[in-house]
């Protein structure tokens, strides 16, 4: 009866969850220079003890890229160690690429990223305090790291924002229970 | 007058420099943290120098360079060469882990008097002892120990090369030493003959010292477990070195021993 009674919480708190999501809404700001390259960005969901969670996004290279110069070809994942923390975090014990989290760098501008709470990587995500850390590094450019704390599963609409000053613009994060 | 200089340039090789104050002797990798999985390479300047990480004084001799891989095999540098103020090397990463690269100097120093009455020196190993002559008066031998470090990582770090053999001054990095970043605490062990080194104090320079007005050193001792502490003040490289003497020899017709220990690490930012 105590293990029945387990599970059914267990299958209360599955169905809670189900309903949640999760909405990220990221700007890359325009930076004027003669040379720019679109920025590497990693979205992650950070643990307290700082360990990773989820990885959200990686916006990279994936294919060998020419250098106009030289005319050497290099892989693009040659500068995922220049996500220092991501790659400290999470990048460096990974096979990549990372199904479903991978993708292709992308320009300036405004993107979203939605996640269901009933899915990877949401769906194990257990209940607690959390960090969203969204690091950006740019090829001849800067780097910089924003973080959203965040409690999950939110019990009410949220809605938490976060700045960035030079490589990172708005960052908007929502939370639907 | 070259060739004098060079040897001096030897001598201060093998025994490693004993404060912040002296010529730094510096192993400076290219880059310490890889991603690039297929096609790795970095490149390693070893020179003799006054100021971190600058060449203005004399290029390290490569004779004694020892490549250890992330599977504890050897590894072997690629492309050397010694200009006038730098040795220079390649690495080739071919397999993910953390690599130790390091000059390893084991010697004896002699000082005697011949049978003519003159004061002579020799330097060399223990398999040269024959070279002193029988009936050398007043002989003294001391022998030194000393390695000069570096390391780096491609993808995920591992320890393998970094376990001590259990001969001279050895790091025993309890933090990675290539998971370094600024604000943060590392610890690590030394050890001496395998055990731990106590009270062993520590020397650490931020490179970049042709550009301010101090050696601004930081100093550490080790704990009875032969550990210490470090707290990161900002990201770049640096410069650690530890050095003991009066230690007793492993080789029989030596006297005494001094040992050496000098390490380049790479501090990331947050």
């Amino acid at each position: 009866m105590r293990r029945l009674t387990g599970f059914l919480i267990a299958l209360g708190a599955g169905t809670s969850l189900q309903a949640a999501s999760v909405q990220l809404t990221l700007e890359l700001p325009r930076i004027e220079v003669s040379e720019y390259h679109r920025p590497y960005v990693a979205v992650w969901i950070e643990r307290e003890d700082r360990s990773v969670a989820a990885n959200l996004a990686l916006w990279y290279q994936g294919k060998e890229g020419k250098d106009a110069q030289s005319g050497k070809t290099e892989p693009g994942s040659k500068w995922l160690s220049d996500l220092r923390q991501w790659w400290r975090r999470s990048g460096r014990d990974q096979v990549l690429p990372l199904d479903g989290v991978s993708g292709a760098t992308r320009p300036a501008g405004q993107h979203q990223l939605v996640f269901a709470g009933d899915k990877p990587p949401l769906a194990t995500l257990a209940p607690g305090s959390y960090k969203l850390m969204i690091e950006v590094a740019r090829e001849v450019g800067g780097r910089e790291v924003v973080s959203v704390p965040f409690s999950w599963p939110p019990s009410a609409p949220e809605h938490l924002d976060a700045q960035g000053s030079h490589e990172i613009g708005a960052v908007r994060l929502d939370l639907d229970p | 007058m070259k060739h004098l200089m060079r040897l001096a340039a030897l001598a201060c090789a093998a025994t490693v420099p004993l404060s912040a104050a002296a010529h730094k002797m510096f192993l400076l990798p290219s880059t310490t943290v890889l991603s690039q999985g297929s096609d790795a390479w970095i490149t390693v300047d070893a020179a003799v120098s006054n100021d971190l990480f600058y060449f203005n004084h004399f290029p390290l001799a490569l004779d004694h360079l020892a490549i250890t891989g992330p599977d504890g095999k050897p590894v072997a540098a690629e492309n050397k060469h010694t200009g006038k103020w730098r040795s220079s090397f390649d690495v080739h990463l071919t397999r993910p882990g953390t690599y130790r690269i390091a000059i390893v100097n084991d010697g004896l120093f002699a000082s005697y008097v011949d049978a003519k009455g003159e004061k002579k020196r020799w330097r060399g190993t223990a398999d040269k002892l024959g070279e002193i002559p029988a009936d050398a008066k007043e002989l003294r031998i001391s022998q030194s120990q000393g390695t000069l470090n570096t390391y780096v990582t491609l993808g995920k770090p591992n320890d393998t090369a970094l376990k001590p053999s259990g001969h001279g001054l050895e790091l025993a990095p309890v933090t990675a030493p290539n998971d370094l970043y600024a604000g943060e605490p590392a610890r690590f062990r030394f050890l001496l003959d395998g055990k731990p080194a106590r009270d062993l104090k520590v020397s650490v320079v931020a490179g970049g010292t042709r550009y301010r007005n101090a050696q601004d050193e930081i100093v550490a001792t080790t704990d009875a477990n032969g550990e210490f502490s470090i707290t990161w003040p900002a990201a770049g490289m640096y410069w650690l070195s530890a050095s003991l003497d009066k230690q007793p020899a492993t080789i029989a017709k030596a006297s005494e021993r001094r040992l050496g220990y000098v390490a380049t690490f790479e501090v990331l930012p947050q």
